[in-house]
């Protein structure tokens, strides 16, 4: 192969990431204003994401890119994170590990009648009330409502089960209505 | 089915999630539960809520212009190598591993059909750019079935239609929902046919069926026990002609 040729295909390489990973640009960002809040922070992680993400786009199979590059997004925004632990962070926000078992889901939300409707909000605070939520819950919610990723994406790329991205779903939604009708001014009851 | 379970699976059944079995089985206790059905209404109703709200956000074009000038025009890493795809497929049977250990996704809808049209494009596509069309390159079924043999499970059927318009180029080896499959490879005026042969998931034979999937037209059907999945740039009709004549040939034992 002559050094023209492997240069054309490298280019041609460069050319089928644009093509692909570019395109989701907004939803990688999305994931990770929702994952790390700040606008700052997730500039930084979604470049860096891009640049992993081309690093390594040899591995990447298909079928679908987008679970690819959440996958690859969530080990960068861990890596920020573990590098931020040395500095003083406010407790709880990023906990990763609540222990689910230990809370049944059918505890936030014991009885809900049907006078209990969530009021509509606007934007900004229902992604208030989703940045409110620990932060296992808060992915799920963002992947499936957000993204409308199926479970088995979902379960990609968070590296856990199918069955735990169901029961851990079940109980994102059941917190992030307690808070939405607490922001109603309404009780769950 | 008791409240406790249903709470769980009623947003699998929100979602689309649970295979139809279970989504009856569900529905048929929220139809005697009043408190089941409640807490279904509202969730419905959060979710009406979530998507009426435009909640995503909108990457900086700053952004955008950076990372576009981080990606070099022309890269100085090597192309996918055939070790850097091994690679690929070995992270997805990571991923895949992962799941089996999920008791509940036994209730859950298979979406393998869906894995497998991605696959197909996305095998179909890396065949066209990886200079990696065929692993024995022959025009004769006589060389390319041979070929197979010991080398997967199921060895394909290979017929020559090159009076029919469809010319053999050869076959290789790819992966298909994480399976080994034999691929054969035809060309008609110059576009590629990849024809992927798998083992069939049920004992069922099923009608023909056309799909299109990322620009590509898809054609899969099933015969003798085995799945075929067609896939090429050309029209849906001229794939269906291609369909009839292997699947008559395949049959005659030519």
């Amino acid at each position: 192969m002559t050094g023209a040729m492997r240069a054309d295909e490298d280019g041609g390489r460069a050319g089928r990431f644009r093509a692909l990973a570019l395109p989701h640009l907004d939803d990688v960002y999305t994931l990770a204003r929702y994952l790390l809040g700040s606008a700052a922070d997730a500039d930084d992680a979604v470049q860096e994401c891009y640049l992993r993400a081309y690093r390594h786009f040899d591995t990447y199979r298909g079928p679908q890119i987008k679970p690819w590059l959440f996958a690859i997004l969530r080990n960068v925004c861990h890596s920020a994170r573990a590098r931020a632990a040395s500095a003083p962070q406010p407790a709880g926000s990023m906990a990763e590990d609540i222990d689910e078992a230990a809370v049944p889901v059918w505890n936030e939300t014991p009885e809900t009648p049907e006078s209990a409707i969530v009021r509509r909000h606007d934007a900004d605070t229902i992604r208030n009330l989703v940045a409110g939520l620990p932060s296992p819950f808060r992915e799920v919610i963002v992947l499936r409502e957000i993204d409308d990723l199926s479970y088995r994406e979902i379960a990609d790329v968070v590296g856990v089960p199918v069955g735990t991205v169901m029961s851990r779903l079940a109980r994102a939604r059941a917190m992030l209505r307690t808070a939405w009708l607490a922001a109603d001014g309404k009780e769950p009851q | 089915m008791t409240c406790d379970e249903v709470e769980v699976l009623l947003h699998a059944l929100l979602d689309g999630e649970l295979d139809a079995g279970h989504a009856r089985e569900v529905e048929a206790h929220i139809a005697g539960c009043p408190g089941c059905a409640r807490q279904l209404a509202a969730y419905r109703d959060m979710r009406a809520a979530m998507a009426g709200a435009d909640l995503h956000y909108q990457a900086p074009a700053q952004l955008r212009r950076r990372i576009e000038q981080a990606l070099p025009a022309r890269a100085v890493i090597s192309t996918p190598s055939r070790r850097s795809l091994l690679r690929g497929f070995a992270f997805g049977s990571v991923l895949s591993g992962a799941l089996a250990a999920g008791l509940v996704m036994v209730v859950l809808r298979d979406d393998r059909d869906q894995r497998i049209v991605g696959d197909v494009v996305s095998a179909h596509v890396r065949s066209l750019q990886a200079e990696h069309l065929t692993d024995v390159q022959s025009t004769s079924q006589h060389t390319v079935k041979p070929w197979f043999n010991g080398r997967i499970d199921v060895a394909p059927p290979v017929v020559e239609l090159t009076t029919q318009g469809f010319t053999l180029i050869g076959g290789r080896l790819d992966v298909l929902d994480g399976k080994a499959v034999g691929a054969l490879v035809y060309k008609r005026r110059g576009h590629v046919i990849n024809l992927f042969v798998l083992q069939a998931s049920g004992a069922d034979r099923f009608a023909p069926k056309a799909e299109m999937a990322q620009g590509f037209n898809l054609r899969r059907w099933s015969s003798g026990g085995l799945e075929f999945w067609a896939v090429s740039d050309i029209n849906g009709e001229e794939l269906q002609e291609f369909e009839t004549k292997f699947a008559d040939a395949a049959r005659a034992g030519v």
